[in-house]
């Protein structure tokens, strides 16, 4: 390129110069304002009969950012919510909405294990880190595990062996097992059986949402067992500790129930529940410094005791935290980021916390007993359980 | 099965059935006289056992709460009708199906925003509380309650509509609607009063059901569609039908989820009865439904319509 008039040549070359150089400045304006928040999806069962778990896990996810103000690893977050109903399709159009549009780089959350089996694999697949802090069917625990997807709970066969396990810890000879008739329900009874070494003297299937359990509590006090073992999540156990409690039973016929009373149905049962018997991961009471500081400020915030829903749901939070701060708020490096994750660097309201090899955690299940409290009742865990037979899920779980 | 236990069985029953019957009655009513489908019943239902534990835990009176749940149904019932349905009773079922099944999610999204998501407390009355020793089995005396009051309703409904001048009406208005409205009577005050007498028992069942069930937002979907199941095996707009048919189906219900599992294992092996018996044992009254329709298919008792 030549040019008649050189200063007009010289000119528009300092003009460029100055484009070149304003160009430069903005870009490393830019990298120097590399914390722009990270993006986090949330996706959970909000509302339906199952709503009061997914907004426990929420309220306590934004509690831990807030305690952190408005951060997490020192990087600031932007947690977009989404809602799915207690529905597979609709959690995965969530889950699509936030890979597809929002560009997330860690989703977290996922009440029920329905909704998990439909959104694991397009999330997992897309590589997204998935911080799972409730539901964990058998088969992400196993075969279809992914180094993409961690867990802040348990997998589900672990509550019912726990179960089972503290069944066969308080010497019960003969255990009456109840179940609602779905696979979770089968499953419930099967992994009961795997560390319950007594007589199961009759298992009873019901109906999903089953209002009335009259009928079956009349034929199970004919049976006279030891104790009675049940599994009925949500509303159907507020149902069934009701009627049991009316029948007279509740203090004479002991109850081990897993996923029956929780920080969730408790307030609807008040002082009906009391002497009841279940195992769980968590209980308020818990004696350990981070569990004290997190019951105070959520009972502070929200006015209601934390469930084990909230509980997995702060660990997941704190585990987050304890992840971009290791890799310094840098998500593109998925192998880094994975290996701080794999690191479980953070304090477990649950007391110790390990990953296993399959990424679900190696943390303790505790006797959870249902006792006269403040508000009527409150949880109180005990010894915790030691299960002697697991699924071993993880040896099913080829992943490097 | 032990005959104690099967007298215990029928008594429960025969609880469901009453209170199976308080919904059905104020359906049937609704259904076969103003031909109006309405899926809200439901919904009354849920609201009535949210009135009534609010009402059960601010008073801490449970009769108190039981006598105010009654203008408090009568009030919601008279709103919903004058504010929501009115209007849709010339239309055909498919508008009133789609309108009313949009009150359902109305309601309970209400329900949610002021209960909030989790189930609700409410509690036997302490008058109430502990079991009464039937035939060597401990019985819950609330739930004998809840068989006396649903017969003493099921006797005031025999009542009003046998033996006074709005029973007649309704009737009436049963057989011929065109006629009763000729005849100078004020059909759409009648519609009105039937939508709200027809509330104020399905508040009475969520009333009686509360300190049993789980109050929360949705229970009154799974009854409703039992309440379905009754009205139409004793026949639209029959009182007699729905009250005969409900014990029918409580009974039914009962027996066949505590028999029908027992049996199979007699016949199948264990792993195989235990996954036929329940499913068996939900099908049980629509099968009976099926039964019944396939030999009267107007229902038991049906209303002669001219």
């Amino acid at each position: 390129m030549t040019y008649a008039n050189p200063s007009a040549g010289r000119a528009l070359l300092r003009r460029s110069a100055l484009a070149a150089a304003l160009l430069c400045g903005a870009l490393g304006a830019g990298l120097a304002q590399a914390q722009e928040p990270v993006k986090i999806g949330f996706i959970a069962t909000m509302s339906g009969p199952g709503g009061a778990l997914g907004q426990d896990q929420y309220d306590a996810f934004m509690l831990a950012i807030e305690q952190k103000g408005g951060k997490l690893g020192g990087v600031p977050v932007e947690v977009i919510r989404e809602d799915d109903q207690l529905k597979p399709d609709v959690g995965v159009q969530a889950a699509t909405k936030l890979l597809k549009s929002e560009h997330v780089p860690i989703i977290t959350g996922v009440t029920f294990s329905n909704v998990m089996m439909a959104i694991h694999k397009p999330i997992t697949d897309s590589q997204v880190f998935l911080i799972g802090s409730n539901a964990g069917p058998a088969p992400i625990a196993g075969k279809e595990c992914s180094p993409f997807f961690f867990s802040t709970s348990w997998d589900n066969d672990m509550l019912h062996e726990a179960g089972g396990q503290l069944a066969s810890d308080l010497g019960y000879k003969n255990m009456y097992v109840m179940a609602a008739n779905y696979q979770a329900g089968r499953d419930a009874v099967s992994g009961f059986k795997r560390d319950y070494t007594g007589k199961v003297i009759d298992e009873v299937y019901t109906q999903v949402n089953q209002p009335d359990y009259s009928a079956e509590i009349a034929q199970l006090q004919a049976a006279s067992p030891d104790a009675v073992y049940v599994f009925y999540p949500g509303g159907m156990g507020v149902n069934f500790v009701k009627q049991y409690r009316q029948a007279g039973l509740l203090g004479s016929l002991p109850l081990i129930s897993v996923s029956t009373i929780d920080g969730s149905t408790l307030p609807a049962l008040k002082s009906l529940a009391v002497g009841a018997i279940t195992s769980a991961p968590y209980a308020p009471n818990l004696d350990n410094p981070q569990n004290k500081q997190f019951v105070e400020a959520f009972v502070k915030a929200y006015k209601r005791q934390p469930s084990m829903y909230a509980a997995q749901s702060y660990d997941a939070a704190n585990l987050i935290d304890s992840a971009l701060a290791k890799v310094k708020g840098d998500v593109s490096n998925k192998d880094a980021l994975r290996a701080a994750f794999k690191e479980a660097d953070f304090d477990s309201v649950r007391g110790a916390f390990k990953f296993d090899s399959n990424q679900f955690p190696d943390a303790p299940f505790y006797r959870v007993d249902v006792v006269e409290g403040p508000d009527g009742a409150e949880l109180q865990a005990s010894t915790p359980i030691k299960i002697k037979t697991r699924a071993n899920f993880a040896a099913q779980c080829n992943m490097k | 099965m032990s005959f104690t236990l099967f007298i215990i069985q029928t008594l429960n029953g025969l609880q469901l059935g009453v209170l199976l019957f308080l919904m059905a009655a104020g359906l049937t009513l609704v259904f076969g006289i103003m031909n109006f489908v309405n899926l809200a019943h439901g919904s009354m239902y849920m609201m009535g056992a949210f009135f009534a534990a609010s009402l059960y835990n601010v008073t801490g009176s449970f009769l108190l709460a039981a006598v105010l749940l009654v203008p408090a149904m009568l009030t919601l019932g008279l709103a919903v009708n004058w504010i929501a349905l009115r209007k849709l009773y010339p239309r055909d079922h498919l508008d009133q199906v789609l309108a009313t099944f949009g009150l359902i999610l109305f309601f309970n999204e209400l329900a949610r925003m002021i209960w909030g998501p989790s189930p609700y407390y409410m509690e036997v009355p302490e008058f109430l509380i502990g079991a009464v020793n039937l035939f060597g089995v401990r019985y819950p005396a609330y739930r004998l309650v809840i068989i006396a009051s649903g017969l003493l309703v099921a006797l005031g409904c025999y009542v009003l509509i046998h033996r006074t001048r709005i029973g007649m009406l309704i009737r009436a208005g049963a057989s011929n609607r065109a006629m009763v409205d000729v005849l100078g009577v004020n059909i759409t005050l009648l519609n009105a009063m039937l939508f709200a007498l027809g509330a104020v028992l399905a508040g009475f069942a969520g009333l009686l059901a509360g300190p049993i069930m789980s109050v929360q937002a949705g229970m009154g979907e799974p009854i409703l569609i039992l309440t379905m199941v009754v009205i139409v095996i004793g026949g639209i707009g029959s009182i007699r039908g729905a009250f005969y048919a409900s014990l029918i189906v409580g009974v039914v219900d009962t027996l066949g989820r505590t028999l029908l599992p027992n049996l199979l294992r007699t016949v199948l092996e264990r792993s195989a009865a235990d996954i036929a018996g329940p499913a068996l044992a939900s099908m049980m009254i629509y099968l009976l439904m099926a039964a019944i329709l396939a030999v009267k298919p107007e229902g038991l008792f049906p209303v002669h319509k001219h």
